[in-house]
């Protein structure tokens, strides 16, 4: 069942290839789902009727029955459906682990100027990482996330979508902020709390926001942003807009009800969002082994009646096809995607995490090199002559000095007046919190030693 | 017996704002409307008076378990005012995502006692959204209606007050209407508030209470308690249903000779300390009363500040007559209620101090 991804996708042909995988299993044309007949509207049951049989046999097998939801075919026999396939969905990839173009594959075709700009803001999120990781280290930093191994899917899904999709990101996609704009100096700023951050120093480092660019701030709960989305994507549908709502989380976000809940909203709202499951192997030490027992998480998708496709998140031709081909089905069909992205988490959960107390070191070595995101999309770029070593080590010196400058700059500027500590909690400050900030401050002036230097009054 | 006996005084001339009045609406008439009827109209027109708002959740489309959305879906189309799934935390994060884009997000929530599921949600990302994001964004335009309180036979389920949890969590507002006409001000204040806001509807008022409700669009201020009744010995504080048991309470101590003031705070988080100081600083006694458990009720952060405040102005101690620390029992209801006889003995123990 090939999907021809370089064609423009409509209604019909896909109604058509659920149809024919539809019947794969049945062999009686009495037996119709809801989606081949006029998908049932959201208002309307069914009216049971009186038991029929259809077609010249009057055999069990042929009797259909009304039931709320459609019409469903008896069978004589006690048949579970087994609780996986024989084998696993395919991984959907385009570059094989040299990066090397896999031949006869359908893909997205991307433009010199943007494949550039992928590889580049890939780099450039590698540095980033290495620097605000180190800086950390050294205690310049309270806390970091690095994103490292996953930059194909940062980037290559963000290069996908339009400006104007909005993001409700998890916390390990910076890389859509970078795409989209958001310069190392806002990132440093937002790492740092300074007076410069978007947050007003409120947060923990990595969690950016940016309303300018369409990407919701992070927070810290795993999986709460799911249902938002769906909320977003209803609101841009009623609103007309070109546009989606597109969520990331992790495989561990998964299992939390949130997934549930969202996934089962976005299809029963007919809302335009693309769900991107990074499936990097690990919620902090808990392998995917230990968190479901499905065949990952694109089979999930059918559960909720939504169309869902895996892929190799380490081969960014292959993600920026997949969320290419998503977005425009999510918009003009009006429907949730799935995407699964398959990778690796190579870094630490956090700066708080030492992942080899769970995980051999060889493990990480082995993802590290030989499924690489980077090389091997360098690898195809350079194969079309838009890339070479002497702009490889261009950009990396370059943006190595960006990032330090950046790192010093965010460290020398001062942090947010007091005042933003009680501003925003509602649109306007309440009596008591007007009351608390004037109680603070007489403590203050009791007691200056208590409170830090650097936070201005 | 008595329970249903007290709840029938309901029944009668509800509780007016007659007294020291400071709304106009107040003196407005208007047709005569149950509770459910006043939020139908504010929610006809909320959704008439802003396109971009919404009214969704379990069973809203056919008008709902209560019938506070009767009439919205064939107004205004089933895109805008819909069923979800049966799911607390999927409505609610819904409507913060709906909220933020922009939207009025309406939500009703079947049963207060089935808000938990959405707690998450409503303290982790709505009452944070503004002020993590450094006011970039926001999601103001939500606001969650669920009914609660006491109905006579609800039980465990049905009868949940769970105010308290709710006014620990800065960034949300909450509010409890008392009557038809503040519902329906309450609740168009609510809906317009840049803040989310839950709101509590008093169940058994429903259909039991009865008033002149002006038909036009109007709003009553949030944060602001209303004095409906003045009096000079004893303030008491109360919000919801509990009110109108209280006035009972008020007006038998007057014939005691116990002049009760009695105030209805309709916001519980911000709420307005400075009228409940003014009056306790008149009266020098403070009485509150909820139906909520009383461990940890709002009741208590009512009488702790207010010892604060007023210390030296104070007879007695503060007084709490309030729901016992006990699932909602559905045989020993009366038992569990905070009856007006309970109120009135806690008025005169505090007089007589």
């Amino acid at each position: 069942m090939a999907l021809r991804l370089r064609s423009s996708l409509s209604k019909s042909n896909f109604l058509n290839i659920l149809l024919r995988h539809n019947n794969l299993g049945f062999g009686t044309a009495s037996h119709t789902t809801r989606v081949s007949q006029n998908p049932i509207s959201r208002f309307c049951n069914t009216m049971a009727e009186k038991l029929s049989s259809v077609g010249e046999h009057e055999d069990a097998n042929a009797q259909v029955m009304d039931f709320p939801g459609g019409k469903v075919a008896f069978t004589p026999e006690i048949k579970f459906i087994s609780e996986s396939s024989k084998e696993r969905v395919p991984c959907y990839r385009v570059l094989d682990d040299n990066g090397k173009l896999i031949t006869n594959s359908h893909f997205v075709q991307v433009s010199e100027e943007v494949a550039v700009k992928m590889y580049s803001d890939m780099v450039t999120l590698q540095i980033m990482d290495n620097i605000f990781y180190e800086a950390q280290r050294q205690g310049r930093l309270s806390f970091y996330a690095t994103t490292i191994g996953e930059e194909a899917i940062n980037i290559a899904s963000a290069a996908a979508l339009s400006p104007q999709d909005v993001i409700f990101p998890q916390y390990r996609e910076p890389g859509v902020l970078l795409w989209r704009g958001f310069t190392l100096q806002e990132f440093a700023n937002q790492c740092f709390g300074n007076k410069s951050d978007n947050g007003k120093g409120r947060q923990m480092p990595v969690h950016y926001g940016s309303n300018k660019l369409n990407y919701f701030t992070v927070s810290a709960t795993i999986a709460t942003q799911l249902p938002n989305a769906v909320g977003a994507a209803y609101s841009l549908k009623m609103d007309k807009k070109d546009a989606c709502a597109v969520t990331y989380f992790g495989d561990g976000g998964s299992s939390e009800g949130d997934f549930h809940a969202a996934l089962n909203f976005a299809a029963v709202m007919e809302a335009p969002v693309l769900f991107i499951c990074r499936n990097n192997g690990w919620a902090i030490s808990t392998p995917t082994s230990d968190q479901f027992r499905s065949d990952g998480l694109v089979v999930k998708g059918r559960a909720y009646g939504i169309r869902s496709i895996r892929v190799d998140g380490n081969d960014a031709l292959a993600m920026y096809s997949a969320v290419h081909t998503a977005r425009e089905m999510a918009i003009s069909e009006e429907r949730p995607i799935l995407i699964e992205a398959l990778t690796y988490r190579v870094g630490h959960h956090s700066t708080s995490d030492d992942s080899t107390r769970y995980r051999s070191a060889d493990e990480i070595e082995w993802w590290n090199k030989a499924r690489n995101p980077l090389s091997r999309f360098r690898t195809w770029i350079e194969s079309n002559g838009w890339w070479s070593d002497e702009e490889e080590s261009d950009l990396r010196s370059r943006i190595k000095k960006e990032m330090l400058e950046a790192l010093r700059v965010a460290e020398k500027t001062e942090k947010p007046n007091l005042e933003n500590m009680f501003s925003d909690v509602y649109d306007v400050p309440p009596l008591n919190l007007r009351e608390q900030e004037r109680q603070v401050r007489q403590t203050i002036k009791s007691h200056p030693q208590d409170y830090p230097s650097d936070v201005p009054l | 017996m008595a329970a249903l006996l007290g709840r029938s005084c309901r029944k009668l001339g509800f509780l007016s704002s007659g007294h020291g009045a400071r709304r106009s609406v107040s003196t407005e008439t208007g047709k005569s409307l149950n509770l459910y009827s006043a939020i139908n109209q504010a929610l006809h027109i909320a959704l008439d008076s802003d396109p971009r708002s919404y009214v969704f959740g379990e069973d809203v489309g056919f008008g709902g378990v209560f019938r506070c959305t009767t009439g919205l879906a064939e107004r205004f189309g089933k895109n805008r005012v819909f069923n979800t799934p049966l799911c607390e935390q999927g409505i609610v994060g819904f409507g913060i995502g709906l909220a933020a884009m922009g939207n009025r997000a309406i939500v009703e929530i079947q049963f207060a006692d089935y808000i938990y599921p959405a707690f998450d949600q409503i303290v982790n990302e709505a009452a944070k959204f503004r002020y993590r994001s450094g006011n970039q964004f926001n999601c103001g335009g939500l606001t969650i209606r669920a009914p609660y309180g006491a109905v006579g036979h609800g039980g465990h389920y049905h009868s949940q007050s769970p105010e308290a949890f709710f006014c620990h969590v800065p960034g949300i507002k909450v509010v409890i209407p008392r009557s038809p006409r503040e519902a329906k001000g309450l609740l168009l204040s609510c809906i317009r508030d840049p803040n989310p806001v839950v709101f509590f509807e008093p169940k058994w008022l429903y259909r039991q209470a009865v008033e002149e409700v002006p038909e036009h669009d109007y709003m009553i201020p949030l944060s602001e308690a209303e004095v409906i009744r003045e009096g000079n010995d004893i303030t008491l504080v109360g919000w919801g249903a509990q009110l109108t048991i209280m006035e009972q309470a008020c007006l038998e101590a007057e014939k005691e000779g116990i002049s009760c003031e009695l105030i209805d705070l309709k916001t519980l988080l911000p709420w307005d300390k400075e009228t409940v100081e003014a009056s306790v600083k008149k009266t020098g006694r403070l009485l509150i009363s909820h139906e909520a458990p009383i461990t940890g009720g709002f009741g208590a952060e009512i009488s702790a500040t207010i010892l604060e405040r007023c210390f030296l102005k104070l007879e007695a101690p503060v007084t709490r007559v309030c729901g016992l620390d006990t699932p909602f029992p559905l045989v020993f209801e009366p038992f569990y209620m905070p009856t007006k006889n309970k109120i009135l003995d806690a008025i005169k123990t505090t007089v007589n101090y």
